[in-house]
Order: C-alpha cells, then sequence, then structure tokens
C-alpha cells in the first residue's frame, strides 16, 4: 500500500507530514473493521494462552524452573501418550488423502449436477454438531454394532473398535475428511486434465500419465489438506474422549487431565507447550517440502 | 491391405462416430488418404467432425464403425501411447510442473531411450526451433509463442510418422499467427513428416497446407489443393466458406454459340468459357471469385449490371468493395493495383462486369 504524499503540505511541517505518511503506512485499508475479532482474540485467547506458557515455567512453591517440561519429557507414559498423539494424527491423515483423493478426482470428472450432490455429501458433517457425530459413532462400533458384526462375518472378529484408539482413527477419519477433500478439490479442478491425455500421446500409459503429468502437480492441495488433517488431528480431544479410553488416551486428554484434575496448572502448560511447537514444527517441515517439490517438480537438465 | 500404397501413410476408411443418445453423427463415413511427407489441414465450422476427426487418429475416441489405417496396420486396438503420433494441442497441454527440458525429454523417457540419446536429441530439437537457453524455464514463464513451440518440439523429439495439431494457433494474436505458421511451415519442410492440421481458419489452411479436407456437418464437403478449393469448389458450401465468392443463380443458354447465364439483374456473357462436361442448359449456380468482377463509373455496355456502393473496406494493398444489385443481391468486388486509383464512393452508382474466364459452376448441394 502507497502512502499518499501530500504535496500542499507546507514546507517547515515537515516532521508532521512525515508522522501523517507513517501512520497512512501502517494503517492498511479497512483495518479497523477487524478490531472487534482482533479484541476478542487478544482477550479470550492470546492473553490466556501466554498465562499458560508463564504457568508453565514457575513450579508449585512460585520459583521460575524447567521442571514441568523435565518430568513431561522424562516419564515414559507422557512420551507414549504423545507418540501415540503424532501417529494417530499421521494414519488419520494418510487414510484421509487414500479415501479424499479419488473422491476429489472423481469431482472433477462429474457434470456439475452431480459434483454439487458430492459436494453436500463432504459438506454435510459439518452441518451436524461434532458431539451428535461422535455420539453416533458411539453406536455404529459398539460390540453390538453394525460395525463390528460386519467384521466379525468376515472374520476380522478380533479387531477390537470401541474404547480402543482403531475406533477413534475411524471416527476421526471421517471427522476430518472434508478438510482434506476440499483444498484437494480445488487443486484438482484446476489442473487441465488434456495433461493427462498429452502424456499418453507422447507415449505414456495412462498409469504413467497419472503419476508424471497429473499427481504432482496435485501436490499442494494434497499438502494444504494433509496439513490441516493433521494438526486438527493433534489436538482432537471429544472423539477420543468418547470413543476412547483412558488406557490410550491423546495428548489433548491428557493435558485436560493435568489441568482440571490434578490443577496442575504447570505441567498442563509444559504439555501444551511441548504439543504446538511439535506442530509449528510440522507445519514449518511440511512447507518446506511444499516448496522443495515445486522446485524439484521436474529433473534438472541433462539428468533425465 | 494388399493393396496397399506405400506412400500412404495414413487411410481412414468409412469411419463413423455416433454418440449414443443423438441422432446425428458427429463424423459420417470419411474416407481420406494421406501421403507420406503431406501437409493436410482439416478445415471446417466448430462442430464439423474435423476434431472428432483427429481424436479418432489419436486414439482418444473410438470409432463407432470404420477403420484406421498407418503404414497399412489397423491401429484400432492400440491405445494412444502406442500409436507414436505426435500431437500438438489446442491449449499445448505443456506440463507446468516440467522445465521446458523435461517437457520435451518427457516421450522420449517414457520410450526408455539412453539417457545420452535423450541428451543429444533434446538440445537439438530445441535448437531447431529457436529454444536453446530456455531449457530450465517452466511452461508459465513464456510467452505464447514460445509455448508453443515447445508443445511442436515435445510432439516431433521422437520422430513421430504423423504430427497432429488441433487448431495450435486459436489462442495467438494474428502477427504471432502468422509468424509462427511460417515456422510450422519451416519446419514440415526440413522433416519431411506428415502434418495433420486442424482449423476453423480458411486463410491458415490455405496458407499452409498442401491439401485442405473441408469437413461439414460431420462428413467431407471437399478434398483438394488450396488452389483447387478456391477456383474449383464442388460445392456452394467450399465456395462461401473458402473466400469471399459471388454466387449468381441463373438459367445457363447457349446463344450464337456462346454462353450466357439470365441472372436476375440481367445477362452474364461468359465468352471463352466452356461449361463442365455434361453441363446442358437450364437453371445453375455461377461463382465468380471478388477479384473477377471488374466495376466501372458508368454502364459502358448495354449488358452492365447497375449497382449501388454500399460499403468500401480498406485493406492496404487492396480494398473490398460491397455494391448492392437492382434486385436487392450483394456483390463483393475486389479492387486492387491500377484500379484503386478510381475508388468509388458510398452510395454512387457504378456498373459491374463479370469476367468469364474463371466463372466456376457450382453442381447443386447433394
Amino acid at each position: 500500500m502507497r502512502p499518499m504524499i501530500e504535496t500542499d503540505e507546507h514546507p517547515s511541517d515537515r516532521n508532521a507530514v512525515v508522522s501523517r505518511r507513517t501512520l497512512v503506512r501502517w494503517r492498511p485499508k479497512g483495518l479497523h473493521l477487524a478490531v472487534p475479532l482482533l479484541v476478542l482474540l487478544v482477550v479470550f485467547f492470546a492473553i490466556p494462552g501466554l498465562e499458560l506458557v508463564r504457568r508453565s515455567f514457575f513450579d508449585s512453591s512460585g520459583s521460575l524452573s524447567l521442571d514441568s517440561y523435565v518430568s513431561f519429557l522424562e516419564t515414559p507414559a507422557y512420551r507414549k501418550i504423545l507418540l501415540r498423539t503424532f501417529v494417530v494424527a499421521a494414519l488419520c491423515t494418510v487414510i484421509c488423502a487414500l479415501f479424499a483423493y479419488p473422491y476429489a478426482y472423481l469431482m472433477t470428472l462429474s457434470t456439475p449436477r452431480v459434483r454439487r450432490i458430492l459436494l453436500v455429501l463432504v459438506l454435510l458433517p459439518f452441518w451436524t454438531s461434532l458431539m451428535v457425530r461422535t455420539y453416533a459413532w458411539l453406536v455404529l462400533l459398539q460390540d453390538t454394532g453394525p460395525l463390528k458384526s460386519a467384521l466379525n462375518a468376515i472374520g476380522l472378529g478380533g479387531l477390537e473398535l470401541i474404547r480402543t484408539t482403531n475406533g477413534v482413527l475411524i471416527a476421526m477419519t471421517q471427522i476430518l475428511l472434508p478438510f482434506m477433500v476440499l483444498p484437494l478439490y480445488n487443486n484438482l479442478q484446476k489442473i487441465d486434465r488434456s495433461d493427462l491425455l498429452a502424456a499418453q500421446s507422447l507415449g505414456a500409459t495412462p498409469r504413467r500419465a497419472f503419476w508424471r503429468a497429473y499427481f504432482p502437480q496435485s501436490l499442494p492441495g494434497l499438502f494444504a489438506g494433509s496439513v490441516l488433517v493433521f494438526i486438527l488431528a493433534l489436538g482432537f480431544y471429544i472423539t477420543p474422549v468418547i470413543l476412547g479410553s483412558p488406557q490410550n488416551s491423546m495428548m489433548s486428554q491428557l493435558i485436560v487431565r493435568q489441568v482440571s484434575e490434578r490443577l496442575d496448572w504447570a505441567s498442563g502448560g509444559a504439555m501444551a507447550v511441548v504439543l504446538a511447537l511439535l506442530t509449528l514444527g510440522c507445519i514449518v517441515v511440511a512447507s518446506r517440502f511444499v516448496k522443495v517439490q515445486r522446485a524439484f517438480g521436474g529433473v534438472e537438465s541433462g539428468e533425465n | 491391405m494388399v493393396d496397399h500404397d506405400p506412400d500412404d501413410v495414413l487411410e481412414l476408411q468409412r469411419i463413423c462416430k455416433q454418440y449414443a443418445g443423438t441422432d446425428t453423427p458427429a463424423v459420417e463415413a470419411i474416407d481420406l488418404k494421406v501421403r507420406k511427407g503431406e501437409f493436410v489441414t482439416f478445415l471446417g465450422p466448430s462442430g464439423s467432425g474435423k476434431t472428432t476427426t483427429l481424436n479418432m487418429i489419436a486414439g482418444f475416441i473410438t470409432p463407432s464403425s470404420g477403420r484406421i489405417l498407418i503404414n497399412g496396420r489397423d491401429i484400432a486396438d492400440l491405445p494412444p501411447h502406442k500409436r507414436n503420433l505426435g500431437m500438438v494441442f489446442q491449449n499445448y497441454a505443456l506440463f507446468p510442473h516440467m522445465t521446458v527440458w523435461d517437457n520435451v525429454a518427457f516421450p522420449l523417457v517414457e520410450r526408455k531411450v539412453p539417457k545420452d540419446v535423450i541428451r543429444s536429441k533434446v538440445a537439438a530439437a530445441l535448437e531447431m526451433v529457436n529454444l536453446t537457453g530456455f531449457e530450465k524455464r517452466r511452461p508459465r514463464e513464456l510467452s505464447g509463442g514460445q509455448q508453443q513451440r515447445v508443445a511442436l518440439t515435445r510432439a516431433l523429439v521422437f520422430d513421430p510418422p504423423i504430427l497432429l495439431m488441433d487448431e495450435p494457433l486459436g489462442a495467438l494474436d494474428k502477427k504471432l499467427r502468422q509468424r509462427l505458421q511460417l515456422e510450422i511451415k519451416r519446419v514440415h519442410r526440413e522433416l519431411g513428416i506428415t502434418f495433420l492440421f486442424v482449423t476453423h481458419d480458411q486463410e491458415e489452411a490455405m496458407a499452409l497446407s498442401d491439401t485442405v479436407v473441408v469437413f461439414d456437418r460431420g462428413g467431407i464437403q471437399q478434398i483438394g489443393t488450396p488452389a483447387e478449393l478456391y477456383r474449383r469448389p464442388q460445392s456452394r458450401f467450399v465456395a462461401e466458406f473458402l473466400g469471399d465468392s459471388n454466387l449468381l443463380d441463373g438459367a445457363l443458354r447457349r446463344v450464337d454459340g456462346r454462353w450466357v447465364l439470365e441472372a436476375k439483374d440481367g445477362p452474364v456473357h461468359l465468352d471463352g468459357w466452356t461449361p463442365p462436361e455434361g453441363v446442358t442448359e437450364g437453371q445453375h449456380c455461377l461463382m465468380f471469385r471478388p477479384e473477377d468482377v471488374l466495376i466501372s463509373d458508368s454502364a459502358d455496355a448495354v449488358d452492365d449490371w447497375k449497382a449501388t456502393v454500399r460499403e468500401v473496406v480498406y485493406l492496404g494493398s487492396e480494398e473490398r468493395v460491397i455494391v448492392a444489385t437492382q434486385s436487392g443481391g450483394t456483390v463483393t468486388v475486389r479492387l486492387s493495383g491500377d484500379a484503386l486509383r478510381h475508388r468509388p464512393e458510398v452510395g454512387q452508382i457504378v456498373a459491374l462486369r463479370f469476367s468469364a474466364r474463371n466463372a466456376w459452376l457450382i453442381r447443386p448441394d447433394k
């Protein structure tokens, strides 16, 4: 945004002009429209968040220490929960991608009418409360429920669903699927499908044409969806609480337990900070990877 | 296949395409033979079946019936990637995530050509179209003309026997189109392979082709050299689609050994003209190209037609004059050279005379 230069200003008012120009420079148009939200975020999110971070650095006697971090990272049970959280989030992301890719691809092939129906089917869960959907899964995943009977019928009755990570994973995948489908579809519909024909005319089998000419172009959407699903999955609370069990809890459950049951704000804060930092780390790595992918979308000349 | 002429690189035999749920076929009984090294253009309005035919040759559309032979071999059950045909798409279809080099190397990599051969072939191909130095660019970093040349190079680098081009210059402005037309012609001459070019632009078809195949409503209207199509169109459609034409309907008569066309606005004397074989007196249609109509200030001879100038279109080296005859018909006249010194003005009454030398009888549409 370029500042307006006021030419009719009196020369002796140079300072005034400068300060005014700086002001103009620092005030993007329409900033005041965001003020209500900014206030809300600062008061109800930034301040409590920072307070939590501050508390994580003090021990019970009120002196500055890293005890909470040390004990969190040194307790094997906690490390196991942290690892489980990341594994579940990663699995959830991969399964979402495997389901969402063909679905989004089908959407790009469909007539506008069918495409609208497919889109509504994706969005439908958004219009239902998360609680309701999770309780619905509770019914579906029960030992006497339809999924379990189906598994029994095909001889996989040994697979436990309810009160296990399996059940949590199934429900989380379904709940998070739209976050994968939408960015992916947005990406896929921009890809020129004649690239597939071109690749075939140049000697690529349909399969090779897809993997060399089409799939690399869909990576940005795939990564965007994956980052969304992965991050949301890391912080999932309601679904693991209702469908899982304390024996295989996830980080969010652990944090809640620290804070609301043991009133140990320091260790809860420390866990939250570690989770947040690891999440941030994942985003940074993922975004790097997307850029690297762009740069290396083809092979350097002469090396092919 | 027994009587296959080795010079025919491509042969279409009674090719039809009818889509399910439609009454009229998209392509109906196309027969065509293309000689090795020929530059053939499919010309026609949109929906005439020319692109459908091209896609059937490429393998993207399966014909409902008929046979396609390449070098005498039926390719019906060959999928597109085994047909070994180069194709340039309307929007180029360059791979945006690959560099120019990788785009051009793509067909060679798919054919598992050794790396050092790929390197020398791609370098040579890029040099041929003056794109040396652009190897590491992405398609979006190139101008439209450069993208077009990359697409052309990519489709030629694996030495296909035939290059298919689907309106490859459609998205470019006129100047660039003409430059690339010259370039395509040069590449065709240098490589000597068969080019099959689809366009709806008759000027482009005339400028590029050895042979033009005129499509209309799913069928071939006429096959011929540009000059044949211009001078001897076989139907009203071809006469009107290629260049400007004046079609005069009237009764053809033979008076004192000379042929006369009794048109609505008066007789047209056809001195020195002989009708094609089998044509007798009666109702006929004659075509006169705009350059075969002469225009003068006043009626010298009794038989000259009187007409009013409606429009004068200045085209630099020539002018197109559109006049209205007394019966309300329109005649287009082309003025060039010395004739430009007497420019008619809009509203002026002029006399028209038709030069019989190039008059051409149009047979009635089937």
